[in-house]
């Protein structure tokens, strides 16, 4: 990451998680899914950042974290092409891709203002039919709803 | 959350459908029994359907059960600001058997996850009324004596309309074959010809209530004012998916015409009289698949 015109741009680490290729317009969503706003350890974040796969990207880089695919996952439904990287010693020793999972717990709102779920204190849960076009579907109302009209919690 | 609730049309498996209904045919060959004796059987109508809440309780005491339970959520405790998780545990307390009605779509399968005793969908807002399919089945079975292979024709408001959605998910274990014919406006949403296309079912649609001489079955829904953005548009069609007795004419001699009722218009009264004239009948088995359901949920068939 050491560019020699424009200097550091996002500094390494030794140990822990680098969550990259985030759309920008998603990464401070990602931030508030995994909680990251609660954690006390070190954590760079960078924005809008020139990338040759998309653009231009978003990068988080969490310092002694390792976080469990069930929760990473969270992040499938906004930003599904992002990247994950363990990083031990400064070396990357694991790379992941994001996987939706099969529910989602409580993390998005159901865009049916008759659900229950928008009227009485109920956790939303919702069933992913659809992996491709992450098209998800609300355990409550049974209404589907696709990623564009998907609304974070 | 207690296993034997039926919230979903969905909920139930062919296998489960076909056993429901072979025990709906024994109510109705004997409907008063002491089955529910010692039973109490809460009906909780968080909004008025007074036809439904007959329908349950008549089932409920022709089988010797109790009925508690309120008809209007202006009256209870929901009113002054009760959760409905509350209310339903509060009556888990008092009763063997839970059916709910209520106006939010999902508020039954929230009922049925807070309660631990089961929980019987009566309605919730535009979701499911599972009920209700369970007795178009058992009319359905019972006029023509098959489910299988049946050539299916759905009329009016197949967009928002709760029963014909429910209808076709529980008619596609049993290949038929559909027609939908509704005004532009009110047609059968993609997702459920997606479903048909994926599980090969044969399906057209149709503007016009006009050939009708293959169905074996006529099922008629309300096409009500309120669903349309420009009136004039329900001014054009309204007349257009009416039942007329001579309409009749050339169908099917075993043809059945079915509607989840109340009616409005759409079916003239002149076809009232038409031995193919089903309706009323079908409001009749709602009683014996609701005691099947009931006995079902309890665990006493
Ligand atoms: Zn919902």
């Amino acid at each position: 990451m050491l560019d020699k015109k424009k200097g550091l741009v996002v500094v390494a680490i030794e140990n822990g998680t680098v969550i990259d290729q985030i759309p920008p317009d998603k990464l401070f969503k990602v931030v508030s899914i995994l909680n990251l706003d609660t954690l006390d350890c070190q954590i760079t974040v960078g924005n809008n950042l020139k990338s040759n796969k998309i653009g231009t990207k978003g990068i988080i880089k969490i310092t002694g974290k390792y976080f469990e695919p069930s929760v990473i996952n969270k992040i499938a439904l906004i930003a599904p092409n992002a990247k994950l990287n363990i990083i031990k010693d400064y070396q990357v020793i694991e790379k992941r891709n994001i996987d939706i999972p099969d529910e989602i717990n409580n993390i998005i709102r159901c865009a049916n203002p008759k659900c229950i779920t928008n009227n009485e204190p109920v956790e939303t849960l919702f069933h992913v039919i659809d992996k491709e076009n992450v098209k998800v579907k609300c355990h409550y109302c049974e209404r589907s709803i696709s990623q564009e009209s998907i609304i974070m919690k | 959350m207690n296993k034997r609730s039926f919230v979903s049309i969905t909920d139930y498996s062919k296998e489960k459908m076909l056993k429901i209904l072979d025990y709906a045919a024994e109510f109705e060959a004997n409907p008063n029994r002491d089955t529910l004796a010692n039973k109490v059987v809460a009906t909780l109508f968080f909004e008025p359907s007074t036809r439904t809440k007959l329908s349950f309780e008549t089932a409920i005491n022709r089988l010797g059960g109790k009925v508690i339970g309120f008809s209007d959520a202006s009256t209870t405790s929901s009113s002054k600001g009760e959760s409905l998780k509350d209310t339903i545990v509060m009556v888990s307390n008092y009763a063997d058997l839970i059916v709910i009605r209520h106006p939010l779509d999902g508020a039954a399968r929230y009922a049925s996850e807070v309660a631990d005793i089961p929980v019987i969908n009566a309605g919730d807002g535009s979701n499911q009324h599972p009920t209700q399919t369970m007795l178009d089945l058992y009319s359905i079975k019972k006029t023509q004596g098959t489910l299988e292979n049946l050539n299916i024709v759905m009329v009016g408001d197949l967009k928002y309309g709760r029963t014909v959605h429910s209808l076709l998910m529980a008619m596609s274990h049993f290949n038929p074959s559909f027609t939908f014919i509704a005004p532009d406006e009110l047609k059968m949403p993609d997702e459920y010809k997606q479903f048909c296309y994926e599980k090969g079912i044969k399906y057209h649609e149709e503007s016009e209530l006009k050939d009708i001489s293959n169905a074996d079955i006529l099922y008629m829904t309300r096409v009500q004012k309120e669903r349309f953005q420009d009136i004039i548009e329900y001014e054009k069609v309204k007349n257009i998916y009416t039942l007329r007795n001579k309409m009749l004419d050339n169908t099917k001699p075993t043809m059945r015409v079915l509607h989840p009722l109340p009616r409005v218009n759409e079916i003239d009264t002149d076809v009232d009289a038409n031995e193919k004239a089903y309706y009323f009948k079908q409001a009749k088995n709602g009683v014996f698949a609701r005691q099947a359901i009931i006995c079902d949920a309890l665990g006493l068939i």
